[in-house]
C-alpha cells in the first residue's frame, strides 16, 4: 500500500548482524536463530500481507528463560525486537522491522497443566486458539473466544490483540477468559500477573498486556478459563427484504433482553459471494442476512427462538429457517465462515476492515459504506458481529492498480471515520498494529496519546519492543484531528514519541 | 507528609477544607495546580468505601461527590455512561426500570462500615474492583467497564474505551483503573456494560456432612452445563456462641434450617428453565436422597442480599479479610478456618471472607502466607482500631511492586493522586 513510515533504521545495528547472529546463538540452540535471506523470507509479513519487510534476524527460543537472556541481551546493546506469534494477525502487528529481531513464540507450543478442578488450562502461548478446546472437548469443556482465525492463530497473538470472535457478546473476548500470564518485560525481567484465582488484587497488569500489542512485554505463559460446553446450541437463519428491517430486528433482539451467543449479519453481496463459494442454501432474495445462535439448557433455547421468532416476524423477515440438528447449524455457519475466501474469489485483492459501532448505527452505517462503495467505484461485501457491533467490511480490488490500491485505502479509512462518527472506535478486534496508526488521532486526542505513550515508556524505556506500532509517528493529535507537523520539529520535544 | 497550602482556585471549599470540584475542568485545573505545588490529595467520593486500604499520605481532600448523575442510559446498546460519582443505588433504580442490572452485584460495604446500606458512588467501586456472587459467572467490575474519564496527577484530562463492547484501539486503560484506588485518575466519567434482569431465581440449600462434601459439590456446580449464578457455604461455628447467633439471625428464612452449617445455590433464568436447571443439578449432584430446602424467589433474592451486603459481618470491630485462591485448595483453607476464625465462603469456592480477631493482628500473616502458597492473595478490608500495619493490608510481590511503581509514575509522576493508599511509594 502506500509508504509507510517506521521508525528510524539503526544502520550500526545492520552493521553488526553476523556478531549479533553469533551472539545469539549463544542464547539459545544455533538452530533456532535463522539469518539467511531464505530462511527469513517466511517472516518478512503476517496477515497484512500487503506490507513485507525483511527483520535483521529470526529468533525461535524454546524455553522463559531464554526469552529473557534474549530480550536483557538486546536491551543492552539497544536492539529492537517485534514479537510474532502464528502471523495471523490483521493489523501488521508482527511486520518485521529491516534492524530489529523476530522473536517468534512458535516452539512455545505446549500445554503444560490441564486443570478441570480450577476449571483452567495453563498453556504455552504457541498453541492454537483451537488446540485448546481440542485439549479439553472430550471433557465436555471449551475455550471461549473464537476468532475465525482459531485454527491457526496462538493464544499468545489473542492476548496480545485481546481477540474476540463470533460469540464474544456473550462470553466475552480474551480479556474475560484469562486469569493469568507471565510475561518477559524488555529488560530480560520475568514476571507473573495472576495465576488460578479470580482478580488478582492491585494494579490489572494482565488487563493492560491483554491488546497491547506486543509493545509492552512478551507473554510466555497463559492461563486460561474453561468454560462447560452448552446442552443445546441451536441457530436460526433469517432473510430480510431490507437492511433496515434486519438492523431493526438484530437491535431489538438484543433490547428486549436476549442474549444471544451469536449474532452475525450479511449482506446482499457477501449472501450471493458466500452462496456461490460455499453453497450454504442462503435465502439469495434476501438484502440482509441474520445467523442468530441460541444456548443454553433445552427449555432456554427453546423460549429464547420463540422470542426471536416473534422479533423477526414483527420487523417483516422474508425467510426464517432453524436448526434441526448439529450438522444442519454447522452448515449455517459455512457460509459466514467463508466468506473471506468467498471475497478472494470475487476479485484479486480484498481488504478486510474492523469498525464497531453502536448497535443501533447499523443501518445508517451499511448505507453509509454503500454509497462510499459508488464514490470510489469499488465493491463491498458486509458481515458484521451484530451482538456486539462489530463491523467488517471487506473491500474488493486489483492490488496490481496503483490507483485501486490508493482508493482502497482511502476508502477503508474513511469507513472507520464513519464508524468513530457514529459513537464507535477504528478497530474491535483486528488491533491497530501499522494498518490504523494514523487513525488513532480520529478517537484519542494528544493527552490520551500522550497517557499511552507514557505508559510504554514505563515499561520499555528505551523504545526497543516492537516499535512504531499501534502509535502515529512523528505525529500529534489535535482535539479536531490531525496537527501538521512542520519539517519534523515537534512543539513538545521532551514528550516521549515512539 | 505535606502541609496544607493555598490553591488559587474558586472551587468550592467547606469548613473542614475539602474541594469539591463540580465537573472535570475543575478537577483538571485543581490537580494542574496541586501538581505545581507538589502537594498530594486524597480522592474520595462519597466515603462508603474509604476505609478500605491505608490511609493516605495526604493533607489536602479532594471529593469528587458533586461530579454525579447520568449522561446517556442506552438500554438497547446495553450501555450506561454517568458521571464518576453517581450514586450506585441511582444507577440500579434507573437500570431496574429496564429490567436492566450491574451484573456484577456491587457489594454493599456500608453494613461492614456502621451497619446500615451504603453502597457509595461508582468510582469508588470501581476503584476498589470487589464484585458481588456473581463474579464467577459474569465477570468483576473490570469487565463491566466499557470506558472513562478522568483527570491523571499532572492534570491532564484523559480517556480510555468507549461505548462499544468489542474495542482494541490502544491500551485498554479500563482494566487499570479497575482496583488502582484512586492512584491512578481522579475519575470523572464511567460508562457500563448493562445487562438484561433475569426473569426470576431461586436457590437450592444443601446440608453437607464434610469439607470433603462441600467441595465436591462446588466443583459439580461450577462443572454443570446447568448454569448456577452463585454458590456460597456458611459454616456453623458453635464454638463462637456471638458469631453463631448473629450468623442464625442474619440467614433466618422459612424454608432454610437454622443452626446448621449449608451450601446454597441459585440458578437464575425464566421460571422454566430454572426448574429445568435444579432437576439437572439435582441429578448431577446426586441430591434425590439428600436433606435440601429451596428457596422460592421471594426468599431467594433476599438472601443473595444478605449475602452481598456481608450482614453476618456487619459493624464489626476486627479485621476483615477477603482471600481469593483457586477453588481447588479450598476445603485445605476451610479446615483450617474452621476452628480459627469466623468466615464464609462465596464464588462457589474461591472467596473468603474472613474475621480475625482484633487482638490476633499476628494471624493475618499466617493466612497471607497460605493465600501465597494456595495461589491467591488475601487484602484486609477492615482494620480494627488496634491494627498496627506491622503486616501490610495489600498482597503484592517484589515484581509486580516494581512495575506497579512504574506504572503510576506514568500517571502521576509526583505522586499526587492518593499517595500510599495501596503500598508505599505508589
Amino acid at each position: 500500500m502506500s509508504e509507510l513510515a517506521l521508525p528510524k533504521i539503526d544502520n550500526s545495528i545492520l552493521n553488526r548482524k553476523s556478531e549479533i547472529v553469533k551472539n545469539l546463538s549463544k542464547l539459545t540452540d544455533k538452530e533456532n536463530v535463522l539469518s539467511e535471506a531464505d530462511e527469513l523470507r517466511p517472516y518478512e509479513t503476517d496477515a497484512l500481507s500487503v506490507y513485507t519487510q525483511t527483520p535483521l534476524a529470526v529468533v525461535l527460543p524454546e524455553n522463559t528463560d531464554e526469552v529473557s537472556e534474549i530480550l536483557k541481551y538486546c536491551y543492552n546493546e539497544n536492539i529492537k525486537v517485534v514479537p510474532r506469534g502464528a502471523g495471523t494477525g490483521l493489523s501488521g502487528g508482527a511486520l518485521p522491522l529491516q534492524d530489529a529481531i523476530l522473536l517468534g513464540l512458535g516452539k512455545f507450543n505446549k500445554i503444560l497443566e490441564i486443570d478441570y478442578k480450577n476449571k483452567c488450562v495453563v498453556t504455552q502461548p504457541g498453541v492454537t486458539n483451537l488446540g485448546i478446546t481440542h485439549a479439553v472437548q472430550h471433557k465436555g469443556f471449551y475455550y471461549a473466544p473464537d476468532p475465525s482465525s482459531q485454527l491457526a492463530c496462538s493464544i499468545g497473538g489473542n492476548v496480545a490483540e485481546n481477540s474476540g470472535g463470533v460469540h464474544s457478546l456473550k462470553y466475552g473476548t480474551t480479556t474475560n477468559n484469562i486469569l493469568g500470564v507471565q510475561m518477559v518485560m524488555m529488560d530480560g525481567t520475568i514476571c507473573r500477573f495472576g495465576g488460578k484465582s479470580f482478580d488478582q488484587e492491585g494494579y490489572d497488569l494482565m488487563g493492560l498486556i491483554c491488546g497491547s500489542e506486543g509493545l509492552l512485554g512478551v507473554v510466555t505463559e497463559v492461563t486460561v478459563k474453561i468454560l462447560k460446553t452448552p446442552d443445546v446450541v441451536r441457530a436460526a437463519l433469517i432473510g430480510f427484504p431490507s437492511i433496515k428491517e434486519g438492523g431493526d430486528a438484530a437491535s431489538e433482539i438484543i433490547s428486549s433482553g436476549i442474549v444471544p451467543a451469536g449474532m452475525e449479519i450479511m449482506d446482499k453481496a457477501l449472501i450471493e459471494a458466500t452462496d456461490n463459494f460455499s453453497k450454504a442454501g442462503y435465502p439469495r432474495d434476501a438484502e440482509l442476512l441474520l445467523i442468530v445462535e441460541l444456548d443454553g439448557t433445552e427449555s432456554e433455547v427453546n423460549e429464547l427462538i420463540r422470542k426471536v421468532e416473534a422479533i423477526c416476524k414483527k420487523n417483516n423477515c422474508s425467510s426464517l429457517k432453524l436448526s434441526n440438528s448439529e450438522k444442519e447449524r454447522l452448515s449455517f455457519w459455512a457460509g459466514r465462515k467463508a466468506a473471506f475466501p468467498a471475497c478472494g474469489a470475487m476479485a484479486p485483492d480484498y481488504y478486510c476492515m474492523d469498525g464497531s459501532i453502536p448497535r443501533g448505527k447499523l443501518a445508517e452505517a451499511l448505507l453509509e459504506i454503500k454509497k462510499l462503495s459508488e464514490k470510489y467505484e469499488l465493491p463491498v461485501a458486509n458481515c458484521f458481529h451484530a451482538g456486539d457491533g462489530n463491523l467488517h467490511p471487506l473491500i474488493m480490488f486489483d492490488g496490481n492498480d496503483k490507483e485501486q490500491l490508493r482508493k482502497t485505502e482511502e476508502f477503508g479509512s474513511e469507513i472507520l471515520k464513519t464508524c468513530v462518527r457514529l459513537g464507535g472506535v477504528i478497530t474491535g478486534e483486528h488491533g491497530v498494529g501499522i494498518e490504523k496508526r494514523e487513525l488513532m488521532c480520529e478517537m484519542f486526542n494528544d493527552n490520551d496519546i500522550q497517557q499511552q505513550l507514557s505508559i510504554k515508556k514505563s515499561l520499555d524505556e528505551k523504545n526497543l519492543l516492537n516499535p512504531g506500532k499501534v502509535y502515529p509517528i512523528l505525529r500529534k493529535c489535535a482535539e479536531e484531528g490531525r496537527v501538521h507537523v512542520h519539517k519534523n520539529k515537534d512543539k513538545f520535544p521532551d514528550l516521549p514519541r515512539f | 507528609m505535606s502541609t496544607k497550602i493555598k490553591i488559587n482556585s474558586q472551587i468550592f471549599q467547606d469548613s473542614n477544607n475539602v474541594y469539591y470540584p463540580k465537573d472535570e475542568v475543575e478537577v483538571s485545573d485543581l490537580i494542574r495546580e496541586l501538581y505545581k505545588q507538589d502537594t498530594p490529595t486524597e480522592i474520595i467520593g462519597n466515603n462508603s468505601k474509604s476505609f478500605i486500604g491505608n490511609k493516605t499520605q495526604s493533607a489536602n481532600t479532594t471529593s469528587l461527590s458533586k461530579i454525579s448523575g447520568i449522561i446517556d442510559y442506552r438500554p438497547e446498546e446495553l450501555y450506561i455512561k454517568v458521571k464518576a460519582c453517581t450514586p450506585i443505588n441511582e444507577i440500579e433504580k434507573v437500570l431496574s426500570e429496564n429490567s436492566q442490572e450491574l451484573a456484577f452485584e456491587p457489594i454493599d460495604f456500608g453494613y461492614i462500615k456502621d451497619g446500615k446500606s451504603n453502597k457509595g458512588t461508582i468510582a469508588g467501586y470501581l476503584s476498589c474492583n470487589y464484585a458481588g456472587s456473581r463474579r464467577f459467572k459474569v465477570g468483576s467490575v473490570r469487565d463491566h467497564v466499557l470506558g472513562f474519564k478522568g483527570v491523571n496527577g499532572k492534570g491532564d484530562i484523559i480517556k480510555s474505551g468507549g461505548t462499544v463492547v468489542k474495542n482494541v484501539t490502544g491500551y485498554d486503560l479500563s482494566k487499570l483503573i479497575a482496583g488502582s484506588f484512586g492512584t491512578l485518575v481522579a475519575l470523572t466519567e464511567i460508562t457500563l456494560k448493562v445487562l438484561p434482569k433475569k426473569d426470576s431465581s431461586k436457590t437450592v440449600i444443601i446440608y453437607p456432612n464434610n469439607y470433603e462434601q462441600i467441595y465436591d459439590l462446588f466443583n459439580k456446580l461450577s462443572s454443570s452445563s446447568s448454569e448456577i449464578s452463585g454458590a456460597v457455604f456458611i459454616p456453623e461455628q458453635s464454638n463462637n456462641k456471638e458469631f453463631s447467633a448473629k450468623r442464625n439471625n442474619v440467614f433466618k428464612f422459612n424454608d432454610l434450617k437454622s443452626k446448621v452449617s449449608f451450601v446454597a445455590f441459585r440458578v437464575e433464568g425464566d421460571k422454566i428453565s430454572i426448574e429445568e436447571k435444579i432437576n439437572n443439578l439435582k441429578k448431577e449432584l446426586e441430591l434425590n436422597n439428600s436433606d435440601i430446602s429451596t428457596l422460592d424467589v421471594y426468599q431467594s433474592e433476599p438472601f443473595w442480599k444478605k449475602i452481598n451486603n456481608l450482614e453476618v459481618f456487619e459493624k464489626t470491630e476486627h479485621n476483615l479479610i477477603r482471600m481469593v485462591i483457586p477453588p481447588a485448595n479450598g476445603s485445605k483453607l476451610s479446615k483450617y478456618l474452621e476452628n480459627n476464625h469466623n468466615y464464609f465462603i462465596d464464588w462457589c469456592g474461591s472467596l473468603f471472607w474472613i474475621e480475625v480477631n482484633s487482638k490476633k493482628e499476628e494471624k493475618i500473616k499466617d493466612l497471607k502466607k497460605m493465600a501465597n502458597d494456595f495461589g491467591g492473595y488475601l487484602t484486609v478490608i477492615k482494620t480494627s482500631s488496634e491494627y498496627d500495619y506491622g503486616e501490610s493490608i495489600f498482597t503484592v510481590d517484589k515484581v509486580r511492586l516494581m512495575i506497579s511503581e512504574k506504572v503510576k509514575q506514568s500517571f502521576d509522576p509526583k505522586r499526587i493522586l492518593n499517595p500510599g493508599k495501596m503500598y508505599r511509594g505508589v
